[in-house]
């Protein structure tokens, strides 16, 4: 195929497709933690990529100081950070509430600065090894193409695990107490619903599925500090995409742009990074409110 | 005039006062600098201090927090760059090549982004910036991680020979001082007035039958080129053009300075800035810590010193600085 003088072969192509998918995995994921954060607490998590990095960081210290496999880290790693995410919620985002969302922005970004810092001072800036789980090596023939099977994976996982949460959300009554405590936390309360329970333990939900994204990308990519700030731009712009607020907009957003990143990599890889901010400039100029959210 | 008529005229006699004290305080300190400390910490810290007089344009009387006000520093950092060094321009012309850049691109990306407000605008603001950051490593003209090296200083209008540090150091004070005036003028006026209204009530003043969205485009795209004036006169006092200038940190930073200093105050942000800016210098070589501490600022300012340093001053004086 020859497209833009880009000689494409298809493997080359599918092969993108499939990182894509992989990004897009992340993306969904990450979004999704936002878009949960901000329906309870109307807060963007700046600190949400820090959260993304140390859950990595979590699979890593599991594996070297207590020799807990990748299958314990995907289950403590998030539980763990997601604990971190519940004391950040209890001493500091707590004290904000009433005063302008901007100071729990601020708060969250100066976070971020802190951990990224500490992280920074003890690994530097460069990354640790994580192997891949063993029963997850090795390649599965397609037909067309190899896949990787932790590839495979990833995207599986983080599918089953977006779909879920979108499930609970809007299916379970424990979702009904969190849309109606967005809707108006007074009258829940007067329901005898503990609705500061409720916040912290989302909030802790939200950094969790952060953190288990950065697990299952600790053997893609390597674990690096910086790996959180690198991709948080993207995913505040997915986000924007999708439309704030919106579950399953955040989730389809998600995977639709990981792709999209994918392909301009290989149609016209010099705009492969900046793709996403350009749809994000074209989805504001025509739908304001993001393509699944409500006007404000 | 009535018992509350003379109070308020005498507040405003208070506070022209103290304006004109602080004013000269402010241009002594700048006109001894240069003997007490190294004059090119001192240009550059002026530089970002009128980076963040800039910024607070937009979150102090408008209440709109742009969270990448860098790619206005760093754009017209990298236009002046090119203009002096590629096309021999002179330094002037140099600078309001770059301001013009950062005007047309806040322009541009504050027609999408004011349609939005509070955090959804930050984000919006976060994408922008990215994609200029990605731009930026990308074309040829900014030499990506190397950036613009060895840019010559010139003479301003063909006279004054910027290349003699007594000189630059005049022209970077008088950027300075007619940047921090123009943004004083801006908010003392009609205009300002509209813009602070604006932040404490918008459908009120819709409902007055202003067109709120042109104000705050107008101050959006007044607060990029003064931030772009920054960068471009950072480029020739420090002669080269960075990533640095255009990146996340960058945008971070600009925010920190304000919030310390104090946001909605004319001198906090000069203030803030000179704080940031000599930690930086200061702290240089514990690495990494750097960044810890500014966290570590940000979430005590945040927590519980919300009016920052100025802010706080002029509140228990009851004046307004």
């Amino acid at each position: 195929m020859n497209v833009f003088g880009h000689v494409i072969s298809w493997p080359q192509l599918y092969g993108q497709l499939l990182i894509g998918l992989i990004n897009g995995s992340f993306y969904a994921l990450l979004s999704l933690g936002l878009a949960v954060i901000f329906g309870m607490l109307t807060i963007v998590n700046f600190a949400h990529g820090a959260f993304y990095m140390m859950g990595a960081f979590g699979a890593y210290f599991l594996l070297q100081l207590a020799g807990l496999n990748y299958w314990w880290a995907l289950i403590l790693s998030p539980i763990i950070i997601g604990a971190v995410g519940a004391v950040v919620e209890r001493l500091f985002l707590k004290r904000l509430t009433g005063f302008d969302p901007l100071y729990s922005l601020l708060l969250t970004f100066g976070l971020a600065l802190v951990i990224q810092g500490l992280f920074q001072n003890y690994f530097g800036a460069s990354g640790m090894p994580y192997a891949i789980p063993k029963q997850l090596g090795g390649t599965y023939n397609l037909g067309f193409m190899f896949l990787p099977v932790y590839r495979g994976w990833v995207i599986v996982a983080s599918m089953v695990v977006c779909f879920g949460t979108w499930l609970v959300i809007e299916k379970t009554k424990l979702g009904a107490y969190l849309r109606a405590g967005t809707e108006n936390p007074t009258m829940v309360r007067a329901f005898g619903i503990n609705v500061p329970r409720m916040v912290t333990l989302t909030y802790a939900f939200g950094v969790a599925l952060a953190a288990f994204a950065g697990v299952l990308a600790a053997p893609i990519n390597q674990v690096r500090p910086g790996m959180g700030a690198d991709i948080i731009a993207v995913v505040f712009a997915v986000v924007v995409i999708g439309g704030m607020g919106s579950i399953l907009g955040s989730i389809l957003t998600g995977f639709v742009l990981g792709v999209v990143e994918g392909l301009t990599k290989v149609f016209y890889p010099e705009a492969s990074n900046t793709v996403v901010f350009v749809i994000m400039a074209i989805v504001l100029l025509i739908r304001p409110a993001g393509l699944f959210g409500r006007a404000a | 005039m009535s018992a509350e008529a003379v109070v308020a005229a005498d507040l405003t006699e208070r506070n022209r006062r103290a304006n004109a004290i602080a004013f000269g305080v402010m241009v002594a300190l700048i006109a001894i600098a240069p003997f007490v400390a190294y004059p090119f910490f001192i240009m550059q810290a002026l530089c970002f201090a009128l980076f963040a007089c800039a910024f607070n344009l937009l979150i102090g009387y408008v209440g709109l927090l742009s969270f990448g006000h860098a790619m206005f520093l760093g754009l017209a950092s990298y236009v002046c760059a090119h203009a002096a060094k590629v096309w021999g321009l002179e330094p002037v012309s140099a600078i309001a090549l770059g301001v013009l850049a950062s005007g047309v691109l806040g322009l541009v990306t504050g027609a999408l982004a004011i349609r939005s407000s509070g955090i959804y605008f930050a984000m919006i603001t976060v994408a922008f910036s990215q994609m200029v950051y990605f731009f930026c490593v990308e074309a040829p003209f900014t030499h990506g991680e190397d950036g613009i090296q060895a840019v010559p200083q010139g003479r301003a209008f063909g006279l004054f020979d910027l290349s003699n540090p007594w000189i630059l150091y005049i022209f970077v004070a008088v950027v300075f001082l007619f940047g921090f005036l123009l943004i004083q003028r801006i908010i003392n006026s009609p205009f300002g007035e509209i813009l602070k209204a604006i932040r404490e009530n918008e459908p009120r003043v819709v409902s007055l039958g202003y067109r709120s969205m042109q104000y705050k485009l107008a101050a959006f795209t007044l607060s990029a080129a003064l931030a772009g004036l920054a960068g471009a006169t950072k480029a020739i006092v420090a002669q080269n053009a960075s990533l640095t200038d255009v990146s996340f940190a960058m945008s971070g930073e600009v925010v920190l300075m304000t919030l310390v200093g104090g946001m909605g105050t004319f001198y906090g942000p000069v203030v803030g800035a000179l704080i940031v800016v000599s930690m930086q210098n200061y702290l240089a070589q514990f690495g990494e810590w750097v960044t810890v501490i500014q966290g570590v600022v940000f979430v005590a300012c945040v927590l519980a010193f919300r009016r920052g340093i100025v802010g706080e001053l002029a509140a228990r004086a009851k004046i307004s600085l």
